[in-house]
């Protein structure tokens, strides 16, 4: 308010002095402040007349009266400035701008040339992720090529990123690298997907600066920007759909003020009941989400900082007919090819369920540095949840978790990036890492995952180059030191049958009761990590070449699991001699963007040294029958994958976009297939825009899986004799038809509304998908219908 | 600098946070596996025959290494009737715990099953939920849990018994009640096959 009182007021003295003798000069430069670079074309307005700077980014406003006025100091992508001048005391003055707003905040799309120089892989925007919003960040990742999901039901949808998926994803939030039990299969990433602006796979160099163990791929959630200026402004997301006969609410406010200061809060609802397939429901298959964040801060010139806090839970069932008593049940399950237990439509959300939440909160700073970069530095804390509750004997005892686990991780990480040099940039920077594993032993459940501390440091230089005109390099190292303190109970039987009694001695520390004995394992690992990238753009082509070497220590499930799982009903078993997994990785790819057609072709091979696998080995006999044993093991492997996307733009309103994606993992000695591959797939889509509607029908093949490890043989006591379980066999190929269209209506000046009619699987079609655990049981999804609503303002 | 000096505050409180919440490194306790059955005694009696006991023993509980080691302790007796009881324990805690009890009070959640196979036995349970309850129950229509339950051989040969006990079965399925396991459904507390041999 003071400053528009303020325009006036000058307005008012230029009026009444515009007789006086006008012939004062003011001269100088508009430049770059961050690299004190001179900048062309800016323009500096007063008085409704308009200045340019030249080539050398120099201005000279003939004719000013003796009087002070109000110059309004603009450059493309630059905040504008206003500033007051006196001219009868100042002739000569230099503006600075800051030209790199993308960082201060601004809200701007990033032009196609910024985005050809990055590494993305690939990204969603604000419309895919409205799309999702009642989704989860797994489901919508999806869109990208080359990235599919792992899923356990419905509701658990964990990324694969070319064929990799778990701990070789990192997954940052809102720059906070996510520690969320990501090591568990069935451990959906604890993120509200509402919470993120933009969502991008990252790979090459800068992927560095979040770990060096993302072998799969590094996932950058960021959050929408509150630009600089007084503004008020939020949306409100809902939705509804048949299928879960649910909804899904999000809403946002964010405050902006020209002085840099933001304030935003953000929150989410969701609640559905089960699901449905073709043919019968899906009981237990429920969910219920609430999310809520706020930040705040302040983004000025030359520092900034802001609060971040983020809560997260979710409540989810799991499909009643997963649940197994042993072998038998999981026989029986997987010839019948119906679920055993087929209830009607409820929201009511029973064991087997999980039971998680997440909370986030970071405090970072920045700080620039006139002609040498920019200091950040950040702290960020997360606690994470986890309660998984069984069918179990007896109402009370069901009451219980059968896991239960809190991890809680402080993390401070700093980084400099020297960018004031026009064609290189340098960023270097340090991390440590506090964590710590609780597990619960109140349940009456032996801990799947013992406690352990772990301590992580880390080291980064990642160095961008421009090298000639068109082509670029950008190349980093990485050193992570890792390490992890546990205290674990082993059974006595199984520290011998194991042979860690000879190898491990060392980690003995007491006889306990149970026959069991405690054990002290601590382990230190050294992780170098590189990547380097070319690429050279010419003509609309973009050819680009990558390598990779990462390397990531074991995870605890890797090293410490021991027992039954008993959701999943297998015996899951570690191994203490397991180490570091070391991927080399190639990737090329060659895209052309034009104006009507546009692609991108993408083979890469991926040699991972000591790759760590889950999978089926045997039968373990008890009391209650038998158990397949799935033990971890690690071997050299190989991908081989190819992703590929084109898309046609046959006139204004009519598109249609194709892509492919496939790879193939196996193990190097042996040859076989690796499990949990995700079969080749093909998408095509046909788009028509017109105005302000939006229509997409959808095509999605997904081949089999003909590529798998063999089935096991197991004793069948209901048959008394060896049968092989199928427990690898993979389902047939299913095609599947989505329609998605949308219709946006102005309400006001300000706000809007669009309105959105999704329909996924079309024709009802019954198919069982490779990659979800819960295939066995019951087959996927039928057709969901959802309506959108959406209002900015 | 204002703004500075108040970023360094936080990042101190912070720091103190770290610190103060790492100082809770005490040792764990041990998880004694609270639905663990270590111990299966089925005892077979019959007049004018030996009793034959039917044991299991499985220390490590479902997931330990050991296999369970299942004996018989005889022959039965050709057409003869047996009455058959249970004792199943916990043996791994230092008070073994009796899971029979346990499943007594929660009978109508249980139900045992015996499926004899290239052998000349037969079953049929001989109690119902109403044995395990002091609530008013109707005995005619309650369902039968088998902790109780009868054996008749007929003539002599070798083959094996499978003793199971579900957890949540749908006993109003069909067959279930008498017996037959086929569509009982639930979860396996007890699924252990025993070499049987009739004289």
């Amino acid at each position: 308010m003071k400053r528009g009182t303020l325009c006036i007021w000058l307005l008012l003295v230029i009026q009444v002095s515009y007789a006086q003798d006008c012939l004062k000069t003011l001269s100088g430069s508009v430049i770059d402040f961050h690299d004190g670079l001179p900048l062309e074309g800016a323009t500096i307005s007063y008085n409704n007349i308009t200045i340019q700077t030249d080539a050398e980014g120099k201005y000279s406003i003939p004719n000013l009266c003796e009087i002070a006025y109000a110059f309004t100091i603009a450059h493309e992508n630059c905040n504008s400035q206003v500033v007051t001048i006196n001219v009868q005391e100042i002739t000569h003055k230099d503006f600075y701008l800051e030209h790199h707003l993308s960082e201060l905040g601004e809200v701007k799309i990033a032009s196609i040339q910024e985005q050809l120089r990055s590494s993305y892989e690939g990204a969603l925007d604000k419309n895919d992720i409205e799309r999702y919003s009642a989704a989860s960040l797994g489901d919508a990742l999806k869109e990208i090529t080359g990235v599919s999901s792992i899923n356990t039901g419905s509701t658990i949808v964990k990324p694969v990123v070319q064929g990799l998926y778990g701990s070789r994803i990192t997954i940052v939030n809102n720059g906070v690298r996510m520690q969320d039990m990501e090591w568990g299969e069935e451990h959906a990433p604890n993120i509200d997907i509402n919470t993120a602006g933009s969502v991008t796979l990252v790979e090459g160099a800068s992927a560095l600066q979040y770990g060096g163990d993302a072998i799969g791929g590094v996932i950058l959630m960021k959050p929408t920007k509150v630009p600089l200026k007084d503004t008020l402004f939020g949306k409100l997301h809902t939705s509804f759909s048949t299928l879960g006969r649910g909804n899904a609410t999000t809403a946002e406010l964010s405050k902006g003020y020209k002085s840099g200061s933001f304030f935003k809060v953000q929150g989410m609802i969701k609640k559905f009941g089960d699901v449905e397939a073709p043919d019968y429901v899906l009981s237990n298959t429920g969910i219920e989400g609430k999310g809520a964040s706020i930040s705040f801060g302040k983004n000025k010139f030359e520092y900034g900082w802001d609060v971040f806090y983020s809560y997260f839970e979710n409540e989810i069932g799991i499909l009643s007919a997963a649940h197994l008593g042993n072998t038998n049940n999981l026989i029986e399950a997987i010839n019948s090819r119906e679920p055993r237990i087929i209830r009607d439509f409820t929201y009511a959300i029973d064991n087997p369920r999980q039971d998680v939440n997440h909370h986030l909160g970071r405090v970072n700073y920045f700080k620039r540095f006139e002609k040498l970069g920019k200091l950040n530095i950040q702290y960020d804390f997360q606690k994470n949840s986890r309660k998984e509750f069984d069918i179990r004997r007896g109402e009370e005892l069901s009451k219980k978790p059968s896991v239960d686990l809190e991890l809680t991780t402080h993390t401070l990480s700093t980084d400099f990036k020297f960018d004031s040099k026009p064609n290189y940039t340098v960023n270097v920077g340090f991390m440590g890492r506090y964590q710590e594993n609780f597990a619960s032993g109140e349940n009456g459940v032996r801990r799947l995952i013992p406690d352990y501390e772990k301590i992580d440091a880390a080291g980064f230089l990642i160095a961008t180059v421009d090298i000639a005109d068109g082509l670029t390099y950008d190349g980093g190292v990485r050193y992570d030191f890792n390490y992890i303190d546990a205290l674990k109970f082993y059974r006595k039987s199984t520290w011998e049958d194991r042979g860690y009694n000879i190898d491990f001695a060392e980690f003995e520390v007491r006889d306990a009761e149970g026959s069991q004995l405690l054990t002290n394992p601590v382990y230190e690992f050294h992780n170098f990590s590189t990547t380097h990238r070319v690429q050279y753009e010419f003509n609309n082509y973009r050819l680009a070449a990558n390598y990779a070497l990462a390397k990531r220590a074991p995870n605890p499930a890797e090293l410490f699991s021991d027992g039954l799982h008993h959701s999943a009903a297998r015996i899951e078993n570690g191994d203490l001699r397991i180490g570091q997994e070391t991927s080399h990785k190639m990737q090329l790819s060659l895209q052309k963007n034009g104006t009507f057609w546009r692609w991108k072709v993408a083979p890469y091979v991926n040699f991972v040294q000591d790759y760590i696998l889950i999978e089926p080995t045997s039968v373990r006999l008890s009391i209650r029958g038998s158990f397949p044993v799935w033990d971890y093991r690690a071997a050299d492997s190989r991908f081989i994958g190819l992703d590929m996307n084109t898309s046609f733009h046959w006139s204004d309103q009519w598109r249609t976009d194709h892509s492919f994606s496939i790879v193939k993992g196996k193990e190097i000695d042996t040859d076989t297939p690796l499990i949990n591959i995700p079969p080749p797939s093909l998408r095509n889509k046909v788009s028509y825009t017109k105005e302000k509607l939006n229509l997409s029908l959808e095509s999605e093949y997904n081949f089999r899986q003909n590529e798998y490890p063999d089935n096991i043989m197991v004793f069948s006591s209901a048959e008394q004799k060896e049968v092989p379980l199928d427990i690898n066999t993979p389902p047939d190929a299913y095609h599947l038809l989505h329609f998605s269209s949308d219709y946006s209506l102005d309400t006001g000046t300000k706000s809007t509304l669009k309105i959105g009619v999704d329909i996924h699987n079309i024709l009802n079609t019954t198919y069982r998908n490779y990659l979800n655990r819960l295939r066995f049981f019951a087959d996927d999804l039928g057709r969901n219908i959802t309506v959108r609503l959406s209002i900015n303002y | 600098m204002m703004n500075t000096r108040k970023f360094l505050i936080l990042a101190a409180i912070s720091l103190g946070l770290v610190t103060s919440c790492s100082d809770d490194d005490d040792t764990p306790g041990e998880v004694l596996e609270e639905e663990l059955i270590t111990d299966i005694t089925v005892t077979l009696t019959a007049e004018g025959a030996d009793a034959v006991l039917l044991t299991v023993n499985d220390p490590d509980g479902a997931d330990g290494p050991d296999a369970p080691v299942i004996t018989t302790s005889g022959s039965f007796k050709a057409n003869t009737v047996y009455t058959g009881s249970f004792e199943i324990l916990n043996k791994s805690e230092e008070e073994p715990e009796n899971v029979t009890e346990e499943i007594e009070e929660l009978a109508a959640e249980h139900q045992f099953f015996f499926v004899a196979k290239d052998v000349a036995i037969t079953t049929a349970y001989t109690d119902t939920e109403c044995d395990y309850t002091t609530e008013a129950c109707d005995a005619a229509t309650a369902k039968p849990v088998g902790l109780a339950f009868s054996l008749t051989t007929a003539e002599a040969g070798t083959g094996t018994l499978r003793v199971a006990l579900r957890h949540e079965p749908n006993k109003d399925a069909e067959g279930v009640a008498a017996g037959d396991i086929t569509n009982a459904g639930g979860g396996e507390d007890i699924d252990v096959t025993f070499n049987v041999t009739v004289e």
